[in-house]
């Protein structure tokens, strides 16, 4: 390490960089269990979709409006594979959904939901922060922890996920859970939302990376780390604080 | 962050090592995911899918039939909200038969046959009409309009046999074959059916009799059924035998 900036002599405060806990342990492990599983659940939910993929408006039923073109499905080995589909989606739907509800309880229990959750000022800022994002406006909206956006886009992924397990099993036991089945407006409505809830959850990891990446290495970084460096302070950090890190 | 407001932070030397810590971290997490995918992917096949996928299933199944509840019906709707029903599945059906001719046998659980039935003594159980979501594995569902008796009717007729666990049906020509959990064969909405939206069953959709059931998908619908087998163990299962779930329970 290169101590850049003049040592500092006095008591507790020590020479050098500090970095910032970002994420919690505990959120990085379900953040990268989750990618692979939520990967497998669409990859799997399309050689299922692949058997069956008209658009299925009501009033279109057995057309030939199709979403994605044959070469999509050859491309990634979608095709012909519904019996393996079903059993790899089946088998991973319970990770997906386990990981799901351990990270909804660990917001719960940490109130790290309070840094995620979106409150009013943050529909308020939406629009500012957007500006900011697409680099029309320089300032963005003062916020805490993530802004406004970065809350809209994770509380609605969490909740895209529950969607995801609800209309899953509405579709996977329409007779057993028909209450559920209903509650979605039926078996094909519930299966259309299905699938339009997984095209959101690309639409949203689409726009998560072009921001990680816009926000630099530091930032992805930190959801390995937990921690990030910021590069513009001089530690303050007593002995008490390091224990704990240290652990 | 720290929950108590307080920001937790660490010296650059600190996170240098943690950076260190956490990408061998990284490291051996995809080195295990990766591992993990290999394995199942390698596994000796079980009836068409890997083996781990398949106990899976098979716990799937148990799960679904511990919290079987019979008195929970597949949703019912007004007839004028049928729709023709297309053909999808052709095995065991493709000749046409004699349906005058046509006799079901069942078979007990020690393997003999302990009766044989012609249409008008089902016909004489009393005759129901359900319309329901008939449902395709593929995906695609359709409402339609059944017509027959529920099975639990029939195996009335065999009460010691209809103790048996699994009743297996097989077409006449047995190429067609489905193992099926006694809970589903004896719920109301398990028939023996003979009409299809209030017209007699075409041979394509399994004339004279066939199974329908708003608990499975249809690939255990078996047309055009040959023989009955009460059985205390499964029995074979077409699709079941072609990578797919054995229970397939809706």
């Amino acid at each position: 390490m290169t101590v850049t900036e003049e040592p500092l002599a006095t008591g507790d405060v020590e020479p050098g960089r500090v970095a910032r806990e970002k994420h919690p342990r505990a959120i990085r492990w379900m953040h990268w269990i989750n990618f692979p599983v939520l990967t497998i659940m669409i990859w799997s939910g399309l050689r299922i979709y692949w058997s069956f993929d008209v658009s299925r408006v009501p009033s279109i039923r057995f057309g030939e409006e199709t979403l994605f073109p044959e070469g999509f499905y050859d491309v990634l080995q979608l095709d012909r594979k519904l019996a393996r589909g079903m059993a790899f989606h089946f088998s991973f739907g319970w990770i997906f959904l386990i990981n799901g509800l351990l990270y909804v309880a660990y917001l719960a229990a940490s109130r790290e939901w309070k840094h995620v959750v979106p409150g009013r000022q943050a529909f308020k800022d939406a629009w500012g922060t957007l500006l900011h994002d697409l680099r029309i406006r320089k300032e963005v909206p003062v916020h805490g922890k993530y802004n406004a956006l970065q809350q809209i886009a994770y509380t609605g992924v969490t909740v895209l996920g529950f969607l995801a397990v609800a209309t899953g099993f509405a579709i996977y036991k329409p007779t057993q859970l028909a209450w559920l089945t209903t509650m979605f407006g039926g078996y094909t409505s519930a299966r259309l939302i299905h699938f339009v809830v997984t095209m959101s959850f690309l639409a949203f990891f689409v726009v998560h990376i072009i921001q990680v990446v816009r926000a630099g290495f530091g930032n992805f970084w930190s959801m390995i780390t937990g921690y990030e460096l910021d590069p513009a302070t001089v530690a303050v950090t007593s002995n008490e604080d390091r224990e704990v890190h240290d652990v | 962050m720290s929950d108590h407001g307080v920001e937790k932070t660490i010296t650059e030397a600190e996170f240098r090592r943690r950076s260190r810590r956490s990408f061998l971290t990284g490291v051996a997490g995809v080195a295990a995911g990766y591992g993990s995918w290999r394995w199942i992917q390698n596994q000796a096949t079980d009836n068409r899918i890997p083996g781990v996928l398949r106990d899976v299933h098979e716990l799937n199944g148990d799960i679904w039939q511990a919290l079987y509840d019979p008195d929970r019906m597949a949703p019912t709707f007004d007839p004028s909200e049928a729709r023709p029903l297309r053909v999808n599945g052709r095995h065991g059906v493709r000749e046409e038969i004699d349906l005058d001719a046509w006799e079901m046998m069942v078979i007990g659980r020690n393997g003999d046959t302990i009766g044989t039935h012609t249409m008008a003594d089902i016909q004489e159980l009393p005759f129901v009409e359900m319309t329901v979501e008939h449902k395709c594995v593929e995906g695609w569902s359709e409402i339609v309009t059944w017509g027959g008796t529920p099975f639990a009717g029939f195996a009335a007729w065999y009460p010691d046999e209809a103790e048996a666990p699994i009743v297996g049906m097989d077409t006449p020509n047995e190429e067609y074959y489905v193992s099926l959990d006694r809970d589903s064969m004896l719920h109301p909405q398990t028939l023996l059916a003979w009409e299809l939206n209030g017209e007699p069953l075409t041979q394509l959709h399994g004339a004279p009799l066939r199974l329908v059931t708003p608990l499975k998908y249809g690939i255990k619908q078996i047309k055009r059924i040959g023989r009955i087998i009460f059985s205390d163990e499964r029995t074979p299962d077409y699709w079941h035998e072609r990578g797919y779930d054995w229970y397939s329970g809706l």
